[in-house]
Protein backbone atom coordinates (compact mmCIF):
# COMPACT_ATOMS: atom_id res chain seq x y z
CA UNK A 1 0.00 0.00 0.00
CA UNK A 2 1.67 3.28 -0.34
CA UNK A 3 0.66 6.61 1.03
CA UNK A 4 1.72 9.82 -0.34
CA UNK A 5 3.67 12.00 2.07
CA UNK A 6 2.67 15.42 2.54
CA UNK A 7 5.30 18.43 2.14
CA UNK A 8 4.86 18.71 6.14
CA UNK A 9 5.48 15.38 7.21
CA UNK A 10 8.75 15.61 4.92
CA UNK A 11 9.57 18.55 6.28
CA UNK A 12 9.16 16.85 10.19
CA UNK A 13 11.10 14.21 8.68
CA UNK A 14 14.07 15.97 8.33
CA UNK A 15 14.30 17.30 11.44
CA UNK A 16 16.22 15.13 13.35
CA UNK A 17 16.94 17.96 16.39
CA UNK A 18 13.64 18.80 17.06
CA UNK A 19 12.88 16.25 18.60
CA UNK A 20 9.54 15.44 16.86
CA UNK A 21 7.13 19.08 17.43
CA UNK A 22 5.56 19.03 13.98
CA UNK A 23 4.88 22.26 12.63
CA UNK A 24 0.61 21.18 13.03
CA UNK A 25 1.06 22.16 16.46
CA UNK A 26 1.57 25.68 16.04
CA UNK A 27 -1.24 27.78 17.28
CA UNK A 28 -0.13 30.73 15.57
CA UNK A 29 0.33 33.19 18.17
CA UNK A 30 3.01 35.38 16.23
CA UNK A 31 5.92 35.17 19.34
CA UNK A 32 8.38 33.77 17.01
CA UNK A 33 7.65 36.78 14.12
CA UNK A 34 7.91 39.08 16.65
CA UNK A 35 10.89 37.89 18.36
CA UNK A 36 13.07 37.19 15.39
CA UNK A 37 15.69 40.16 15.02
CA UNK A 38 15.68 39.47 11.27
CA UNK A 39 12.30 39.43 10.91
CA UNK A 40 11.75 43.22 9.34
CA UNK A 41 14.43 41.82 6.07
CA UNK A 42 12.32 38.14 5.64
CA UNK A 43 10.09 38.07 2.70
CA UNK A 44 7.87 35.69 5.24
CA UNK A 45 8.38 35.73 8.49
CA UNK A 46 8.82 32.60 10.89
CA UNK A 47 4.64 32.41 11.69
CA UNK A 48 3.54 32.61 8.15
CA UNK A 49 6.26 30.55 7.15
CA UNK A 50 5.19 27.73 9.56
CA UNK A 51 1.44 27.94 8.34
CA UNK A 52 2.98 27.80 4.87
CA UNK A 53 4.66 24.81 5.57
CA UNK A 54 1.20 23.10 7.72
CA UNK A 55 -0.73 23.73 4.91
CA UNK A 56 1.21 21.85 2.47
CA UNK A 57 2.37 24.72 0.26
CA UNK A 58 5.54 23.49 -1.11
CA UNK A 59 6.17 25.92 -4.49
CA UNK A 60 5.86 28.68 -2.11
CA UNK A 61 8.02 27.87 0.66
CA UNK A 62 10.47 26.79 -2.09
CA UNK A 63 10.21 30.21 -3.05
CA UNK A 64 10.88 31.79 -0.44
CA UNK A 65 13.91 33.52 0.97
CA UNK A 66 13.21 34.22 4.80
CA UNK A 67 15.17 30.85 6.03
CA UNK A 68 18.33 31.38 4.06
CA UNK A 69 18.11 34.61 6.21
CA UNK A 70 18.03 33.26 9.73
CA UNK A 71 20.64 33.48 11.47
CA UNK A 72 20.35 30.31 13.91
CA UNK A 73 20.25 32.87 17.26
CA UNK A 74 17.53 30.69 18.58
CA UNK A 75 15.35 33.37 20.36
CA UNK A 76 12.20 32.43 18.54
CA UNK A 77 13.34 28.40 19.72
CA UNK A 78 13.53 29.46 23.22
CA UNK A 79 10.26 31.49 23.13
CA UNK A 80 7.90 29.30 20.90
CA UNK A 81 4.68 28.23 23.70
CA UNK A 82 4.36 25.41 22.20
CA UNK A 83 8.14 24.21 21.94
CA UNK A 84 8.65 24.10 17.99
CA UNK A 85 12.07 24.53 17.63
CA UNK A 86 12.07 27.02 14.82
CA UNK A 87 15.89 27.42 14.18
CA UNK A 88 16.63 24.19 13.57
CA UNK A 89 13.28 24.16 10.90
CA UNK A 90 14.98 26.97 9.40
CA UNK A 91 17.92 24.59 8.84
CA UNK A 92 15.82 21.50 8.35
CA UNK A 93 14.49 24.34 5.11
CA UNK A 94 17.91 25.37 4.01
CA UNK A 95 18.89 21.35 3.56
CA UNK A 96 16.04 20.58 2.29
CA UNK A 97 16.51 23.28 -0.97
CA UNK A 98 20.13 22.48 -1.45
CA UNK A 99 19.02 18.68 -1.89
CA UNK A 100 16.85 19.54 -3.79
CA UNK A 101 18.69 21.98 -6.06
CA UNK A 102 16.18 24.41 -5.75
CA UNK A 103 16.64 28.24 -4.42
CA UNK A 104 16.33 31.88 -5.45
CA UNK A 105 19.66 31.73 -7.95
CA UNK A 106 20.64 34.78 -5.89
CA UNK A 107 20.96 33.81 -2.51
CA UNK A 108 24.79 33.81 -1.49
CA UNK A 109 23.99 31.44 1.62
CA UNK A 110 23.71 28.19 -0.41
CA UNK A 111 27.26 28.83 -2.39
CA UNK A 112 28.90 29.90 1.08
CA UNK A 113 27.83 26.94 2.82
CA UNK A 114 28.40 24.32 -0.17
CA UNK A 115 32.54 26.23 -0.28
CA UNK A 116 32.54 25.79 3.63
CA UNK A 117 31.55 22.23 3.45
CA UNK A 118 34.37 21.35 0.77
CA UNK A 119 37.18 23.08 2.65
CA UNK A 120 36.34 21.21 5.67
CA UNK A 121 35.89 17.50 3.74
CA UNK A 122 39.53 18.19 2.28
CA UNK A 123 41.85 19.71 5.04
CA UNK A 124 39.22 19.29 8.04
CA UNK A 125 39.59 22.95 9.67
CA UNK A 126 37.82 25.90 7.63
CA UNK A 127 39.61 28.69 6.35
CA UNK A 128 38.76 32.12 5.76
CA UNK A 129 40.36 33.20 2.44
CA UNK A 130 38.77 30.45 0.59
CA UNK A 131 35.48 31.24 2.30
CA UNK A 132 35.30 34.85 1.00
CA UNK A 133 35.95 33.91 -2.69
CA UNK A 134 32.27 32.00 -2.60
CA UNK A 135 31.13 35.45 -1.95
CA UNK A 136 32.68 38.55 -3.43
CA UNK A 137 32.19 38.31 -6.94
CA UNK A 138 28.41 38.67 -6.07
CA UNK A 139 29.30 42.24 -4.48
CA UNK A 140 29.00 45.63 -5.70
CA UNK A 141 31.63 47.28 -6.39
CA UNK A 142 31.48 49.96 -3.30
CA UNK A 143 31.04 46.39 -1.26
CA UNK A 144 34.31 45.08 -2.46
CA UNK A 145 36.46 47.85 -1.92
CA UNK A 146 34.65 48.02 1.59
CA UNK A 147 35.30 44.35 1.99
CA UNK A 148 38.83 44.53 0.36
CA UNK A 149 39.52 47.23 2.90
CA UNK A 150 38.45 44.81 5.99
CA UNK A 151 40.83 42.32 4.48
CA UNK A 152 43.73 44.53 4.70
CA UNK A 153 43.72 45.60 7.62
CA UNK A 154 42.35 42.15 9.14
CA UNK A 155 46.40 41.49 7.33
CA UNK A 156 48.14 44.37 8.42
CA UNK A 157 46.53 43.28 12.16
CA UNK A 158 47.92 39.75 11.79
CA UNK A 159 44.35 38.33 11.86
CA UNK A 160 44.53 36.44 8.53
CA UNK A 161 45.72 33.30 7.75
CA UNK A 162 48.83 32.69 5.35
CA UNK A 163 48.23 29.16 4.82
CA UNK A 164 45.55 27.09 5.51
CA UNK A 165 45.17 24.45 8.42
CA UNK A 166 44.61 20.90 8.03
CA UNK A 167 44.33 18.57 10.86
CA UNK A 168 46.98 15.74 11.26
CA UNK A 169 44.75 12.32 10.76
CA UNK A 170 43.40 13.71 7.29
CA UNK A 171 43.16 10.31 5.64
CA UNK A 172 41.58 8.85 8.49
CA UNK A 173 39.14 11.80 8.44
CA UNK A 174 38.40 11.09 5.20
CA UNK A 175 37.72 7.46 5.59
CA UNK A 176 35.44 8.86 8.23
CA UNK A 177 33.59 11.15 6.15
CA UNK A 178 32.97 8.50 4.14
CA UNK A 179 31.08 6.05 5.75
CA UNK A 180 28.30 8.49 6.34
CA UNK A 181 27.94 9.86 2.29
CA UNK A 182 30.07 8.02 -0.27
CA UNK A 183 31.65 11.67 -1.68
CA UNK A 184 33.82 11.66 -4.79
CA UNK A 185 37.95 12.48 -4.32
CA UNK B 1 36.88 25.97 40.76
CA UNK B 2 35.86 22.67 41.55
CA UNK B 3 37.28 21.11 37.95
CA UNK B 4 40.63 22.33 37.13
CA UNK B 5 41.46 20.37 33.84
CA UNK B 6 39.78 20.51 30.91
CA UNK B 7 39.86 19.49 27.14
CA UNK B 8 40.43 22.52 25.44
CA UNK B 9 39.09 23.24 21.59
CA UNK B 10 40.19 26.29 20.74
CA UNK B 11 37.99 26.09 16.64
CA UNK B 12 39.27 27.19 13.85
CA UNK B 13 38.86 31.34 14.48
CA UNK B 14 41.19 31.65 17.09
CA UNK B 15 44.05 30.14 15.14
CA UNK B 16 44.05 33.42 13.66
CA UNK B 17 41.29 36.03 13.29
CA UNK B 18 40.87 35.70 17.19
CA UNK B 19 44.01 34.77 18.16
CA UNK B 20 44.05 37.31 20.98
CA UNK B 21 40.90 35.15 22.37
CA UNK B 22 43.42 32.62 22.63
CA UNK B 23 46.20 34.29 23.72
CA UNK B 24 44.28 35.95 26.85
CA UNK B 25 42.75 32.51 27.21
CA UNK B 26 45.66 31.08 27.81
CA UNK B 27 47.23 33.76 30.00
CA UNK B 28 44.22 33.97 32.55
CA UNK B 29 43.96 30.37 32.86
CA UNK B 30 47.39 29.83 34.10
CA UNK B 31 47.02 32.33 36.66
CA UNK B 32 43.57 30.79 37.76
CA UNK B 33 45.74 27.44 37.55
CA UNK B 34 43.36 25.68 35.46
CA UNK B 35 45.11 23.51 33.01
CA UNK B 36 43.91 23.76 29.42
CA UNK B 37 44.90 20.86 27.31
CA UNK B 38 44.45 21.41 23.55
CA UNK B 39 43.11 18.62 22.20
CA UNK B 40 45.47 16.79 20.13
CA UNK B 41 43.99 16.90 16.13
CA UNK B 42 41.10 18.41 17.06
CA UNK B 43 38.63 19.24 13.43
CA UNK B 44 36.61 21.93 12.55
CA UNK B 45 32.80 21.79 14.29
CA UNK B 46 30.91 22.34 11.62
CA UNK B 47 30.05 25.84 12.26
CA UNK B 48 26.39 26.96 11.23
CA UNK B 49 27.41 26.30 7.05
CA UNK B 50 27.60 22.69 7.40
CA UNK B 51 23.85 21.97 9.34
CA UNK B 52 23.08 23.92 6.18
CA UNK B 53 24.03 20.96 4.10
CA UNK B 54 24.08 17.94 5.88
CA UNK B 55 23.25 17.06 9.57
CA UNK B 56 24.77 13.93 9.91
CA UNK B 57 27.72 15.09 8.70
CA UNK B 58 28.20 17.49 10.90
CA UNK B 59 27.17 15.84 14.21
CA UNK B 60 29.63 13.64 13.05
CA UNK B 61 32.45 16.57 12.98
CA UNK B 62 31.51 17.08 16.52
CA UNK B 63 31.62 14.00 17.70
CA UNK B 64 34.69 13.37 16.93
CA UNK B 65 36.25 15.99 19.12
CA UNK B 66 33.65 14.58 22.02
CA UNK B 67 35.31 11.35 21.60
CA UNK B 68 39.07 12.56 21.75
CA UNK B 69 37.92 14.56 24.80
CA UNK B 70 36.64 11.40 26.13
CA UNK B 71 39.67 9.01 25.04
CA UNK B 72 41.89 11.75 26.95
CA UNK B 73 39.03 11.66 30.47
CA UNK B 74 38.47 15.24 30.31
CA UNK B 75 35.37 17.93 29.57
CA UNK B 76 35.98 20.04 26.78
CA UNK B 77 35.67 23.62 26.86
CA UNK B 78 34.64 25.72 24.32
CA UNK B 79 35.61 29.65 23.59
CA UNK B 80 34.07 30.37 20.55
CA UNK B 81 29.51 30.23 21.37
CA UNK B 82 29.08 28.72 17.66
CA UNK B 83 31.75 25.39 18.35
CA UNK B 84 30.06 25.54 21.58
CA UNK B 85 26.53 24.99 20.94
CA UNK B 86 27.39 22.75 17.97
CA UNK B 87 29.60 20.37 20.22
CA UNK B 88 27.17 20.66 23.38
CA UNK B 89 23.91 19.98 21.01
CA UNK B 90 25.22 17.25 19.22
CA UNK B 91 26.73 15.67 22.80
CA UNK B 92 22.77 15.66 23.99
CA UNK B 93 21.38 13.92 20.67
CA UNK B 94 24.20 11.65 20.88
CA UNK B 95 23.46 10.62 24.78
CA UNK B 96 19.75 10.35 24.10
CA UNK B 97 19.46 8.25 20.79
CA UNK B 98 21.61 5.58 20.59
CA UNK B 99 20.77 4.75 16.84
CA UNK B 100 22.65 8.24 15.92
CA UNK B 101 25.70 7.24 18.32
CA UNK B 102 25.66 3.86 16.69
CA UNK B 103 25.90 5.40 13.52
CA UNK B 104 28.70 7.98 14.18
CA UNK B 105 30.52 5.63 16.12
CA UNK B 106 30.60 3.55 12.74
CA UNK B 107 31.91 6.30 10.86
CA UNK B 108 34.34 6.95 13.96
CA UNK B 109 36.45 3.95 13.86
CA UNK B 110 38.16 4.23 11.06
CA UNK B 111 39.95 7.46 12.93
CA UNK B 112 39.97 4.61 16.15
CA UNK B 113 37.93 6.62 18.03
CA UNK B 114 34.74 5.83 19.52
CA UNK B 115 32.28 8.41 21.88
CA UNK B 116 30.01 6.50 24.65
CA UNK B 117 28.92 10.25 25.91
CA UNK B 118 31.00 10.12 29.17
CA UNK B 119 31.96 14.17 29.13
CA UNK B 120 29.93 17.34 29.07
CA UNK B 121 31.05 20.95 27.04
CA UNK B 122 31.25 23.79 28.83
CA UNK B 123 31.44 27.31 27.06
CA UNK B 124 34.61 29.39 28.71
CA UNK B 125 33.02 31.55 29.88
CA UNK B 126 30.77 29.30 32.28
CA UNK B 127 33.96 27.88 33.73
CA UNK B 128 35.51 30.98 34.42
CA UNK B 129 32.24 32.51 35.87
CA UNK B 130 32.19 29.50 38.39
CA UNK B 131 34.61 30.43 41.18
CA UNK B 132 34.30 34.45 41.12
CA UNK B 133 35.96 34.93 44.58
CA UNK B 134 38.98 33.16 43.25
CA UNK B 135 38.85 35.24 39.88
CA UNK B 136 38.31 38.83 42.34
CA UNK B 137 41.39 37.44 44.62
CA UNK B 138 43.67 37.32 41.57
CA UNK B 139 42.14 41.02 40.07
CA UNK B 140 45.13 42.77 41.51
CA UNK B 141 44.60 45.84 38.83
CA UNK B 142 41.06 46.02 38.86
CA UNK B 143 39.49 47.52 35.73
CA UNK B 144 38.03 50.70 37.84
CA UNK B 145 35.99 53.05 35.93
CA UNK B 146 35.49 51.03 33.02
CA UNK B 147 31.72 51.05 31.96
CA UNK B 148 31.66 47.41 29.79
CA UNK B 149 28.50 46.10 28.39
CA UNK B 150 28.63 42.70 28.94
CA UNK B 151 27.54 41.25 25.22
CA UNK B 152 25.75 37.49 25.59
CA UNK B 153 24.71 37.00 21.69
CA UNK B 154 22.99 33.70 21.12
CA UNK B 155 24.57 30.67 21.19
CA UNK B 156 26.06 30.84 24.58
CA UNK B 157 22.65 30.63 26.04
CA UNK B 158 20.37 28.95 23.56
CA UNK B 159 18.88 27.15 22.40
CA UNK B 160 20.16 25.74 25.59
CA UNK B 161 18.29 26.00 29.07
CA UNK B 162 20.89 26.31 31.38
CA UNK B 163 20.55 24.44 35.08
CA UNK B 164 20.81 27.19 37.18
CA UNK B 165 20.17 30.14 35.11
CA UNK B 166 17.58 31.24 33.09
CA UNK B 167 17.90 32.11 29.43
CA UNK B 168 16.46 35.01 29.24
CA UNK B 169 17.96 36.64 32.40
CA UNK B 170 21.35 35.86 33.24
CA UNK B 171 23.55 37.68 35.33
CA UNK B 172 26.84 35.49 35.23
CA UNK B 173 28.87 38.37 32.58
CA UNK B 174 27.91 40.95 34.70
CA UNK B 175 29.15 39.42 37.78
CA UNK B 176 32.80 38.36 36.16
CA UNK B 177 32.88 42.11 35.28
CA UNK B 178 32.31 42.89 38.39
CA UNK B 179 34.68 40.82 39.63
CA UNK B 180 37.38 42.23 37.80
CA UNK B 181 36.54 45.69 39.06
CA UNK B 182 34.58 47.03 36.09
CA UNK B 183 31.28 48.47 35.89
CA UNK B 184 28.62 46.41 33.85
CA UNK B 185 26.18 48.56 32.43
CA UNK B 186 22.83 48.07 31.33
CA UNK B 187 22.89 46.48 28.45
CA UNK B 188 19.21 46.13 27.11
CA UNK B 189 20.24 43.95 23.75
CA UNK B 190 22.66 41.87 25.59
CA UNK B 191 21.12 38.65 24.03
CA UNK B 192 20.30 39.89 20.80
CA UNK B 193 22.13 38.18 17.64
CA UNK B 194 24.45 39.94 16.12
CA UNK B 195 23.44 38.77 12.54
CA UNK B 196 26.65 35.90 12.89
CA UNK B 197 27.39 34.75 9.12
CA UNK B 198 24.47 37.01 7.51
CA UNK B 199 27.36 39.53 7.41
CA UNK B 200 28.22 37.44 4.55
CA UNK B 201 25.06 36.09 3.35
CA UNK B 202 22.68 38.98 4.00
CA UNK B 203 25.21 41.77 5.05
CA UNK B 204 22.11 44.43 4.62
CA UNK B 205 19.93 42.56 7.10
CA UNK B 206 23.25 41.92 9.62
CA UNK B 207 24.96 45.40 9.72
CA UNK B 208 21.66 47.13 10.71
CA UNK B 209 21.85 44.57 13.66
CA UNK B 210 25.30 45.50 14.33
CA UNK B 211 24.42 48.87 14.15
CA UNK B 212 21.43 48.63 16.67
CA UNK B 213 23.45 47.07 19.11
CA UNK B 214 25.96 49.20 18.84
CA UNK B 215 23.45 52.36 19.62
CA UNK B 216 22.31 50.39 22.59
CA UNK B 217 25.41 50.09 24.09
CA UNK B 218 26.28 53.76 23.49
CA UNK B 219 23.22 54.76 24.92
CA UNK B 220 23.32 52.59 27.82
CA UNK B 221 26.90 54.40 28.55
CA UNK B 222 29.24 51.82 27.56
CA UNK B 223 33.07 52.53 27.35
CA UNK B 224 33.64 49.44 25.81
CA UNK B 225 31.42 45.80 24.59
CA UNK B 226 33.03 42.67 26.16
CA UNK B 227 32.65 39.47 24.08
CA UNK B 228 32.61 35.84 24.18
CA UNK B 229 32.81 34.85 20.66
CA UNK B 230 35.01 35.46 17.79
CA UNK B 231 32.18 36.15 15.35
CA UNK B 232 30.24 38.79 17.64
CA UNK B 233 33.75 40.54 18.11
CA UNK B 234 34.03 40.40 14.43
CA UNK B 235 30.86 41.73 13.44
CA UNK B 236 30.89 44.41 15.70
CA UNK B 237 34.34 45.29 15.84
CA UNK B 238 35.87 44.97 12.09
CA UNK B 239 32.25 45.69 10.25
CA UNK B 240 32.10 48.86 12.31
CA UNK B 241 32.99 51.36 9.50
CA UNK B 242 30.68 49.76 7.20
CA UNK B 243 27.94 50.41 9.70
CA UNK B 244 29.11 54.09 9.42
CA UNK B 245 28.91 54.22 6.08
CA UNK B 246 25.68 52.71 5.26
CA UNK B 247 24.09 54.60 7.90
CA UNK B 248 25.97 57.69 8.22
CA UNK B 249 26.83 56.88 11.89
CA UNK B 250 30.16 57.72 13.55
CA UNK B 251 30.42 54.77 15.79
CA UNK B 252 34.06 54.00 17.35
CA UNK B 253 32.79 51.36 20.24
CA UNK B 254 36.16 49.11 21.06
CA UNK B 255 35.13 45.45 21.27
CA UNK B 256 37.65 43.09 23.38
CA UNK B 257 37.03 39.30 24.60
CA UNK B 258 36.16 38.88 28.20
CA UNK B 259 39.53 37.16 28.71
CA UNK B 260 41.59 40.23 27.49
CA UNK B 261 39.33 42.23 30.13
CA UNK B 262 40.05 39.23 33.01
CA UNK B 263 43.74 39.64 31.82
CA UNK B 264 44.74 43.00 32.29
CA UNK B 265 42.99 42.50 35.56
CA UNK B 266 45.30 39.93 36.75
CA UNK B 267 48.20 42.35 35.52
CA UNK B 268 48.71 40.67 32.58
CA UNK B 269 50.91 42.95 30.28
CA UNK B 270 48.43 43.89 27.04
CA UNK B 271 50.97 42.39 24.76
CA UNK B 272 50.41 38.48 25.69
CA UNK B 273 46.56 38.98 25.98
CA UNK B 274 46.51 40.42 22.52
CA UNK B 275 46.19 43.79 22.87
CA UNK B 276 47.16 46.16 20.11
CA UNK B 277 45.49 43.85 17.30
CA UNK B 278 42.24 45.34 17.44
CA UNK B 279 40.63 47.87 14.94
CA UNK B 280 39.55 50.28 17.67
CA UNK B 281 42.05 51.60 20.52
CA UNK B 282 40.66 50.16 24.10
CA UNK B 283 38.69 53.66 26.22
CA UNK B 284 40.75 55.27 28.62
CA UNK B 285 40.24 53.33 31.71
CA UNK B 286 41.56 50.27 29.61
CA UNK B 287 44.93 51.96 28.74
CA UNK B 288 45.39 52.91 32.18
CA UNK B 289 45.06 49.72 33.40
CA UNK B 290 47.16 48.82 30.34
CA UNK B 291 49.94 50.78 31.60
CA UNK B 292 49.36 49.44 34.99
CA UNK B 293 50.20 45.61 33.96
CA UNK B 294 53.14 46.53 32.23
CA UNK B 295 55.39 47.44 35.19
CA UNK B 296 53.60 45.04 38.02
S1 LIG C 1 5.86 30.92 18.47
FE1 LIG C 1 5.40 28.76 18.09
S2 LIG C 1 3.19 28.58 18.33
FE2 LIG C 1 3.65 30.78 18.15
S3 LIG C 1 3.40 31.21 15.94
FE3 LIG C 1 5.55 30.73 16.26
S4 LIG C 1 5.71 28.52 15.90
FE4 LIG C 1 3.55 28.98 16.17
S1 LIG D 1 16.52 31.52 14.90
FE1 LIG D 1 16.16 32.44 12.91
S2 LIG D 1 13.95 32.56 12.71
FE2 LIG D 1 14.36 32.23 14.86
S3 LIG D 1 14.41 34.27 15.76
FE3 LIG D 1 16.53 33.76 15.22
S4 LIG D 1 16.84 34.56 13.14
FE4 LIG D 1 14.60 34.52 13.52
Amino acid sequence: MSTTVTFSREIANLLHAAGGTPVSACMQCGTCSGTCPVGDFMDVRPQRLIRMIDAGLKDKVMATRAFWYCASCYQCTVRCPRGIDIAELMYGLKRYTIWKNQYPEDLIGPAFSETFVKTIVRTGRSYEPVLATSYFFTLGLKEMLAEAQNATMLMLKGRLPVLPARIKRLENFKRMIKRIIPIGD
Amino acid sequence: MTQKKFAYFPGCSLEKMAESYHLSTVEIARVMGMELKELEDWNCCGATAYFHVDELLAHTLCARNLAMAEKEGLDLVAPCSGCYKNMHACNAHLKKDHDLADHINFALEEDNLRYDGKIKVHHLIEVFSEDLKEVKAKATNPLTGLKVAPYYGCQILRPRKFEHENVEEPRYFEDLMSAIGATPVDFLLRLRCCGAALIITNRQAALSMVRNLLQNALDSGADVIATACPLCQVNLECYQEMVNTEFGTKFSVPVFYFTQLMGLSMGIPAKRLGIGTEFLSPPAAMLAACRKAAVV
